[in-house]
């Protein structure tokens, strides 16, 4: 066959498979096409059908490197451990800010209410205080908003990262639970837990019966 | 004219905490008759119940943005010389074009000060 008909060939092989499956064509469907269209070049060969017979046998091996490269790094852990780890931490980050500043907020309203009962400087300066207090708790607002763009800087990279590996055919739904580690520490480093979830963490009361319980 | 602190305002954050802080920044100023929403939709039904003398919106809220609540208070006979005054932590130069060519008459950026808050209350309002 001339090289213009393998072209030929190979591309309307690659639109019938375009036609079938829309965009959403599996990589390595087109690695497919490309080798079963290699094994028909026998016997009629030149130099120009060797040349070609050589850069669809490269891009068939670049495809398939790429997709055991991306199955070696185990995409599904990005989405179902890393990603939902880091946005269950945050989503704490804020929820623990919100409650700690409530708790100033209500000191500061107390001292407000206090200053009302007082006269002259005490109460001027009482006052100044706690306009400093509600200033300097705007913080509370800034660093939500900043959290909900990671999250959803976050959410948009486990979007890319699990359309890029279903691309390549890989199984995103072959995944440890969320939150299990995919290796476990040994030794010390795995007492390095830092805080825990707060429905999951023991409570004060929690430890002091634990140590009690050692007596 | 003297500026009546007891006239109602309406403040709009989808933060409760910021809220508070508002109103109780409002409160050292003098103004304590304040009323609170949080976000743009309950705050346009606020505003179609009851006469307000002052808005002091958020931006980033749903399922009605502070620049949405804005649009239709201006497009609302009724409420459309309601002073609007937003307190926001976009400071994007477009963010505050898009503002002013809706209607804002003022724009505060997150973080803010007391001193700040006044200051644009007068510009707003009237010095008190």
């Amino acid at each position: 066959m001339a090289a213009n008909a393998y072209k030929t060939t190979l591309s309307r092989r690659v639109e019938a498979l375009q036609a079938e499956r829309g965009d959403s064509v599996k990589l390595s469907e087109v690695a497919g096409v490309v080798e079963s269209l290699m094994t028909t070049m026998e016997g009629d060969i030149s130099a120009i059908d060797i040349q070609m017979h050589r850069e669809l046998q490269e891009l068939a091996d670049y495809i398939r490197r790429a997709k055991d490269e991306i199955a070696a790094i185990q995409p599904q852990e990005i989405p179902n451990q890393h990603i939902s780890i880091a946005t269950d931490e945050l989503d704490a980050v804020v929820q623990a800010t919100e409650q700690a500043t409530g708790v100033i907020l209500d000191a500061a309203e107390q001292l407000g209410d206090l200053a009302k009962k007082l006269e002259g400087d005490a109460a001027a300066q009482i006052d100044a205080i706690t306009t400093r207090i509600y200033e300097a708790s705007n913080f509370q607002d800034i660093t939500g908003q900043r959290i909900t763009k990671v999250v959803r800087t976050l959410h948009h990279i486990e979007n890319k990262v699990t359309a890029l590996a279903r691309a390549f055919g890989h199984d995103m739904q072959a995944s440890p639970a969320a939150g299990a580690v995919a290796k476990a520490a040994e030794g010390d480093l795995a007492l390095l837990n830092g805080p825990q979830m707060p429905d999951k963490a023991n409570s004060q009361a929690d430890i002091d019966a634990l140590l009690a319980s050692f007596d | 004219m003297a500026v009546d602190k007891n006239m109602p305002i309406l403040i709009v954050d989808d933060y409760k905490t910021m809220l508070r802080i508002i109103s109780n920044l409002l409160k050292q100023l003098g103004f304590g008759n304040v009323e609170e929403a949080t976000d743009g939709s309950m705050a346009l039904g606020k505003l179609r119940e009851r006469n307000y003398g002052l808005v002091i919106s958020d931006w980033n809220m749903e399922p009605m943005t502070g620049l949405q609540l804005l649009k239709e208070v201006r497009a609302d006979e009724r409420l459309k010389g309601v002073p609007f005054i937003m307190v926001t932590a976009e400071s994007k130069t477009e963010n505050v074009v898009a503002a002013k060519a809706a209607g804002v008459n003022n724009y505060i950026v997150k973080p803010f000060n007391a001193e700040t808050l006044k200051k644009k209350l007068e510009t707003v309002i009237g010095e008190f």
